[in-house]
This record gives C-alpha cells, sequence and structure tokens, in this order.
C-alpha cells in the first residue's frame, strides 16, 4: 500500500513496435534489454527461437508443476488402491496377498500420467493467465497479424525506465515498421 | 538399369522438403483458414457428411434398440460372451494410436515432417477412441450404470477390482482420451487465435475467440507453451504403449490356449500403430486431395507413411510367426489345437484373409512405384484396415469358441444388429471426422509456419526474396 503513488496507472499500456521478419524482433529485443527496459514483451505467430533468451526471460515452472502433478498421480493412485483393495473392500482370492502390488502398477502409472498432463496444461493456461477475456495489446490496430505473419515487440509502461516519448523515439531506431500507442 | 546423369541428380535430392516451394508464413496462413473460414460448404463435404450422418442415424437406432432389449440382441452367447464389442473395441483403439504416434514420438524424435498430417492424425485418435470406447460399454449389458467401474464412493460399499485387467482397461483408456483431448486442443490453442483474428463473421469470432481463450502469441507464453506441449509429448509416448499393453492383457491374462501368451503386448502395439497408419492414409489421401493440400501433404509424407506401415506390418507378421511356433515348441496339445483351430478350424477362412491382408498384400509396398502411387497405397491401407479388423476377430472368436472341454465349445456368428452397431460407429468417425475439417484447420497453422521459417533461414531465402 506505501508503494501506491509510483504504481500510479500511466494512460498508455505501453508501446508497440511491429517488425516483419523474426530476426529483426530478436535484434529488437536484444537492444531494448541493452539500453535497460525490462518490462517487455514480444508477440509472434510461432514461437522464435533465442526470443525468450533475448528478452532474457527466467525458465517457466511448468516442468516443476508437472513433476509435481506426476508424484501426487503416482502416490495418490498407489494408495487409492492399497487402501480400497487392502481395507476398505478386501477380497481374499486363494489367500493371496492383499497389497497385491505388482497388480497396482497399470493403474498407478495411468493415474501418473493423467494427473502429470493435466497438470501441464492446467499449470500453462494458469502461469499464462488464460483464458483472459480481455487484453489491451488487442487494441493495438493490426494486432490481428500477430497470430499471421507479423512479430511485435511491446515496452509497458510499469517499466521504470518507460517515458512515452523518448521510448517511442527509441522503438523508432530499432527499424521497426510502425510503432503504435496500446492503450487500455 | 543403366545410371544416366539425371537419375543420379534425382538420387542426390532423395530427400525432398517437407513443404511445397514458394509458401510464405502468410500463404500458409490463408491457405489453412480459409478452408474453414470460407463461407462456401463445398458439395462434396455435404454429400459425405449426409452420408455420414444417416449412418450415424442406424448407431443412434440400434443403441436405442440394444437398450430396450438388452445384448441378447448381439449374436453373443456362451462361450462367446465377447463378440463384435470387443473386436471393434480392440480395432478402434489400435487405429487411434497412430495419432499419438504421429504427433508426440514423432516430435520427440525431430521428424519435421509430422508438421501437417499431427494435427488430423490427432483428432483420428480422438474419435476412434470415442468410437472404441462405446462398445465396452454398451456390451455392459446395463451401460446406464457405467460408473460402477470408476471407484467412486457409494451406499454399496462395494468397490472395483483392481486386480483384474478390465479394470485396468476403464483407466488406460479413459486417461489415453483425456489426453488425447489435451494434447489436440493444447496443439489447437495458438490456430483457434489465428481463426479468431482471421473471421469475417462476427460469430466465427466470438465462438473461436472464446476457445483461443486470449491467446496473444506472447513470447512469455509460447516459452510455457512449447514446454507444456514437450512434456504432454513425452507423457503420451509412454501412455500410447501402455494403452495397447493393457488392452492386450485383457486378453495375455486370461488362461484361455492362444491368448495366454507374453507376446501379445508388443504385438497388438505394434498392430495398433500399423492399423493406425493405414486409416491415416485412407483419410489423408482423399482428403489431401479434395482441399488441394498436396503442397503441405506430400508425397514424400505418404511413403514415409507407407514405410511406417510396411515396417510395423513386418513386425506383426512376426508376431503371428512366434505366436504359431510358440504352440507348437511349448508341446501344450490345448495350444496346438489352438492354433490347428485357428488354420484349420471352422474360421480358418477369416484367418487366411487375415494372413492375406496383413501379410502378403502390404509386402507390395516395397516397391517404390507402388509407394509413389497414392491409389495403390490407399488400396494397400484398405485391406490393412480389414486384415487388422480380421485379426482381433480371429483372436476373440477362435479362442472363446474352443477352450479346453469339447461339451463347451460353440460356434459364434454376429446378427444384424451387430453390424448396423459397427458399421454405425463408422459413420460417426466418418461424421465427426466431417465437421472437424469444415470447423477447425486439419493441418497445424502455427507448426507449419515455424517449419517454414526454420527452411528459410536454412536455405538463405529470406536473403534472396529482398
Amino acid at each position: 500500500m506505501s508503494k501506491r503513488p509510483s504504481r500510479q496507472r500511466h494512460p498508455l499500456y505501453g508501446l508497440m513496435a511491429e517488425f516483419e521478419r523474426p530476426d529483426s524482433l530478436i535484434a529488437a529485443a536484444r537492444r531494448a534489454r541493452e539500453a535497460g527496459y525490462t518490462r517487455m514483451d514480444a508477440y509472434s505467430p510461432y514461437p522464435v527461437e533465442g526470443l525468450a533468451d533475448a528478452l532474457e526471460f527466467k525458465g517457466t515452472m511448468v516442468p516443476m508443476i508437472v513433476l509435481i502433478g506426476g508424484v501426487i498421480g503416482c502416490i495418490g493412485g498407489f494408495l487409492m488402491q492399497y487402501w480400497l483393495a487392502g481395507s476398505y473392500y478386501p477380497i481374499n482370492i486363494g489367500g493371496r496377498p492383499l497389497n497385491s502390488w505388482p497388480a497396482f502398477i497399470p493403474i498407478t502409472f495411468e493415474l501418473t500420467v493423467l494427473v502429470a498432463a493435466l497438470s501441464a496444461v492446467l499449470g500453462m493456461l494458469a502461469l499464462n493467465g488464460l483464458p483472459q477475456p480481455y487484453h489491451p495489446v488487442f487494441n493495438v490496430p493490426g494486432f490481428a497479424l500477430a497470430s499471421r505473419d507479423r512479430f511485435f515487440l511491446a515496452i509497458e509502461s510499469r517499466d521504470p525506465k518507460f517515458d512515452a516519448e523518448t521510448t517511442r523515439a527509441f522503438l523508432r531506431t530499432l527499424g521497426a515498421k510502425e510503432v503504435s500507442d496500446v492503450d487500455y | 538399369m543403366e545410371e544416366n546423369p539425371e537419375h543420379r541428380a534425382d538420387v542426390d535430392m532423395s530427400i525432398p522438403p517437407v513443404v511445397g516451394p514458394g509458401y510464405t508464413t502468410a500463404s500458409v496462413t490463408e491457405k489453412i483458414s480459409h478452408i474453414v473460414l470460407t463461407r462456401r460448404t463445398p458439395k462434396g463435404w455435404i454429400f459425405g457428411f449426409t452420408v455420414s450422418f444417416v449412418i450415424v442415424m442406424v448407431l443412434l437406432f440400434s443403441v436405442s434398440f440394444l437398450l430396450v432389449k438388452g445384448v441378447g440382441i448381439w449374436g453373443i452367447m456362451i462361450p462367446v460372451g465377447w463378440g463384435f464389442a470387443i473386436i471393434n473395441f480392440v480395432w478402434w483403439i489400435g487405429i487411434g494410436h497412430a495419432g499419438t504416434l504421429i504427433s508426440a514420438i514423432l516430435l520427440l524424435l525431430n521428424q519435421k515432417w509430422r508438421t501437417s498430417i499431427n494435427r488430423f492424425a490427432e483428432a483420428m485418435t480422438l474419435f476412434a477412441v470415442a468410437c472404441a470406447g462405446m462398445f465396452p460399454l454398451l456390451h455392459l449389458g446395463r451401460p446406464w450404470f457405467f460408473y460402477w467401474l470408476f471407484p467412486y464412493p457409494n451406499t454399496m460399499g462395494v468397490q472395483p477390482q483392481f486386480r483384474s485387467p478390465l479394470v485396468w482397461d476403464v483407466f488406460a483408456v479413459s486417461t489415453y482420451f483425456t489426453v488425447s483431448l489435451l494434447f489436440w486442443f493444447t496443439g489447437l490453442l495458438p490456430d483457434l487465435a489465428t481463426l479468431r483474428d482471421r473471421a469475417k463473421s462476427r460469430v466465427y469470432r466470438v465462438i473461436y475467440g472464446i476457445l483461443a481463450m486470449g491467446w496473444r502469441g506472447s513470447a512469455r507464453h509460447w516459452q510455457r507453451y512449447e514446454m507444456a506441449y514437450l512434456l504432454l509429448a513425452g507423457l503420451a509416448t509412454p501412455l500410447v504403449v501402455s494403452v495397447h499393453t493393457v488392452v492386450s492383457f485383457d486378453f495375455a491374462i486370461a488362461i484361455l490356449p492362444g491368448w495366454h501368451t507374453t507376446i501379445f503386448p508388443p504385438y497388438f502395439v505394434a498392430g495398433a500403430i500399423y492399423s493406425g497408419f493405414a486409416m491415416v492414409l485412407v483419410l489423408a489421401i482423399p482428403l489431401r486431395r479434395f482441399y488441394g493440400l498436396e503442397d503441405f501433404i506430400t508425397m514424400r509424407h505418404i511413403r514415409n507413411m507407407a514405410k511406417v506401415m510396411l515396417a510395423t506390418g513386418l513386425i506383426v507378421a512376426y508376431g503371428y510367426m512366434m505366436e504359431t511356433f510358440m504352440s507348437w515348441y511349448s508341446g501344450d496339445i490345448y495350444e496346438k489345437s489352438a492354433f490347428h483351430n485357428r488354420a484349420f478350424g471352422p474360421y480358418k477362412g477369416f484367418y487366411w484373409a487375415l494372413i492375406a491382408c496383413n501379410v502378403i498384400i502390404p509386402q507390395v509396398l516395397w516397391i517404390k512405384r507402388i509407394r509413389n502411387s497414392t491409389v495403390a497405397v490407399f488400396v494397400a491401407s484398405l485391406f490393412v484396415l480389414v486384415g487388422m479388423w480380421l485379426e482381433r476377430f480371429v483372436i476373440v472368436v477362435t479362442s472363446l469358441s474352443r477352450d479346453y472341454l469339447t461339451s463347451s465349445w460353440g460356434m459364434y456368428s454376429p446378427t444384424f444388429w451387430d453390424w448396423a452397431t459397427f458399421i454405425g460407429t463408422i459413420g460417426f468417425f466418418a461424421a465427426c471426422m466431417f465437421l472437424f475439417v469444415r470447423f477447425l484447420p486439419m493441418i497445424s497453422i502455427a507448426e507449419m509456419k515455424a517449419l517454414i521459417s526454420e527452411e528459410d533461414a536454412k536455405h538463405g531465402l529470406e536473403e534472396a526474396r529482398q
């Protein structure tokens, strides 16, 4: 709460530069990092190799989430069978052990995969903040091409170095096809 | 054959590109999304969908009749209690496996040519598994109690028997369907965003917009997306092997002669991929022709798939050989008689037809000229599909109809309703495929663009274009 004054909302979400080629986007991202911008995101119609590195993104949490999901599925799946077949509803078949663990492996495996896969997709969506009905970048005219063949670099107004005029001038120097304001 | 220079040049370019020449990321987007977003529905589509829809009605009618009368309308009896329901279940689920193989295993193996066929192969998986799932449920006798198969707290105080392969099957198939759906949807997400941005009609924009969940192609999102997609592929790979293994356990764990063998899991998995690739070819060859997608689903794809089919077919043939050898080598009279019964018993016609369709006819794919002819590959694939169905028939029926005691032998023959239900599911599958190619991009747009941009960078075409 004490940070309130500095959090005052800028009238713009940010500034967006449009590029025609993936390598110009990577070069632009790298130069923006060098210029000291930190709050940036790039938009592309397909994953561009090296872009995450150029923007200096940290690694993702997705593998950890999947691992945790898999472990939960594995242990949970086995314990479910152990408890149901061993104590809740035991069936004595010729005096064989109730904890017949080899017979529990297939379902344990299936549940491991099931929970891991669900956590991969739901985890990815949750980290990405999807579904998201509204996002300011869609206000940029021509942003629809981000899902076709255009590449965009957005410097957000939350960036401490952000200043509408100087940032706009800076983006122009990057060889962008167009630089537009991103309204909220 | 003499070596002329032209021929040599042909050999040097033995690996042609996976995309036709002259495509840019924009034109690929236009071409694939146009199939979905065009207002005019092709006449051929309307005709095909109508036919399959009529067959779906046959399915609905036979299922309704089954619900009213019970499984007695089918040909199943004692000793052959499994009949068509289980034959069709195993056949359909096997077909699904090629979709996962193409989308997951070939992704992990970095096989670029999978890109243009993975989307509809995954759709095929989903619909095939949906068809497969119907049969065991309808076979339950009281399908409305299907949820008894799952462990849930209930007032009856009973729980499923976790030591039974039939319960493993419930978990394997439902997991398989769920993971295939997740994999398919994750792959679709960026393409749904493309359709949302390309659609002219408001209705389409809203529907695709909801499905795309607000995907905006952010680099941060792509990073997590690619990781999630790769992990899903890694999870789906052992899963697909496990599913048909568990299906084969339904047989192998029983002590019936002809079923109780350790070769069942690997040879069921190979057979599944075999029939699945046949189905992908049966779908791909008319689709590429009808929608003019020869530049994306190239002859190289057709040839590669034909080769995979040939290879898995040989594994299956090896399985038949080993089964026969082991029945002799085991020295067990029941095993021996089970195999004698297969080849020379009352169902011998099915057995030899299966050998012809699965082992002999597909050997034509060794010939390069045949692999280069879409018609020939299409026909060979149809034979494989029939052959794999016959294989399931032979396995299920011959072993059950003649087990240990002669007094308990019996002959099985399907009824009209067996056929109506089976053909009905084929109609259901076809109708789903028709709806899919009309409303969703049948080729992954984002992956095609990534592929083209990669190829461009490789060949330095970007410089040439400027």
